[in-house]
């Protein structure tokens, strides 16, 4: 058992022998190469964030615009939909029965439509108080980040619901698993670029 | 297939320590800025430290990069995207800090 000690779960599939060990460690391994590509966009914009955070022109700042309670909520739901995906991903490799697989990622679809729903909201909040992309730079390039998250996660959704099709049409099979798997660490990749964004973004925007 | 319940077992475990743990950071960094715990330079301070302790759980507990051998390319390539970040980042803010500072 110590050769899957630490490894990613989901990685027998169908045969767990060494060979199609290794061909998942490749295949996963090039998706770790999109998503640090992916980092890098996030990196530079958050960059261009720091650096425009100054120029307000007047218009709204951080402070007068974001909001606690609703970016805490958001937080817990993307940490939520993290743990139900995982559970699915266990589920998957476990072999349980389908429904239970197809349970765990509606649950995680449920949470990121809730994230982006409430994200919208925020926007929304956002624009009856003036605070439109064009109001100044400092917006610009808020509204440039964080809402490239949300479609982020807007892709990460319609993207579960491919698989659960294909869960449904395919079953489980090497193609389906491999997939399944990629999708998990596309999901809890975009947790990683949220803890950034409510650190770097909204908490820093509301220390007073 | 006992073994394998105990595997599932002791992954769920994992998965749901990550998330204890999540929470809890997310909880503390929230709090920290909600409460003003301290002045505002220190309070930036910690959220970011919270931060980057809670990337690594991410990482640890979710997307199972550990220091074994079977994520060690993943490992290898992770570092070396955060070193390249590193750089661009903070060359960045240092380029244009200094530009804005000249400008005024």
């Amino acid at each position: 058992m110590s050769a899957t000690e630490g490894a990613h779960p989901g990685l027998n599939i169908a045969h767990p022998h060494a060979q199609a060990q290794e061909e998942t460690e490749t295949a996963l391994f090039g998706f770790w190469v999109f998503l640090m590509s992916d980092a890098v966009i996030f990196a530079l914009l958050f960059a261009t964030y720091g650096v425009m955070l100054p120029a307000t022109v007047g218009g709204p700042t951080p402070a007068t615009v974001y909001e606690i309670g609703p970016a805490f909520l958001e937080t817990l739901i993307l940490l939520t939909s993290s743990f139900t995906f995982g559970l699915a991903s266990i589920a998957m490799k476990h072999d349980a029965p389908r429904r239970r697989i197809l349970g765990w990622m509606g649950a995680t679809l449920v949470l990121g439509l809730a994230f982006l729903a409430l994200e919208v909201r925020d926007f929304m909040t956002m624009f009856a108080q003036g605070a439109i992309p064009m109001r100044s730079g400092y917006l610009s390039s808020f509204f440039a980040l964080v809402p490239l998250h949300g479609l982020h996660v807007a892709a990460g959704c319609l993207w579960l619901v491919v698989m659960m099709a294909q869960v449904v049409v395919f079953g489980l099979d090497g193609r389906v698993r491999i997939n399944t798997l990629r999708l998990g660490l596309f999901w809890h990749f975009l947790d990683i670029i949220w803890i950034a964004l409510f650190s770097v973004v909204y908490l820093q925007g509301l220390i007073r | 297939m006992t073994s394998s319940k105990a595997d599932a077992a002791r992954e769920v475990r994992s998965y749901a320590i990550g998330y204890l743990l999540a929470l809890l950071l997310t909880g503390f960094a929230f709090g920290a800025v909600y409460w003003r715990v301290a002045s505002a330079t220190t309070t930036f301070g910690i959220v970011l430290g919270l931060g980057l302790v809670q990337m690594v759980v991410h990482f640890r507990f979710f997307l199972h990069i550990t220091l074994g051998k079977s994520s060690r390319a993943d490992l290898q390539l992770i570092l070396f995207s955060t070193l390249i970040i590193a750089l661009m980042v903070s060359g960045t803010l240092v380029i244009l800090f200094n530009l804005h500072h000249r400008m005024m």
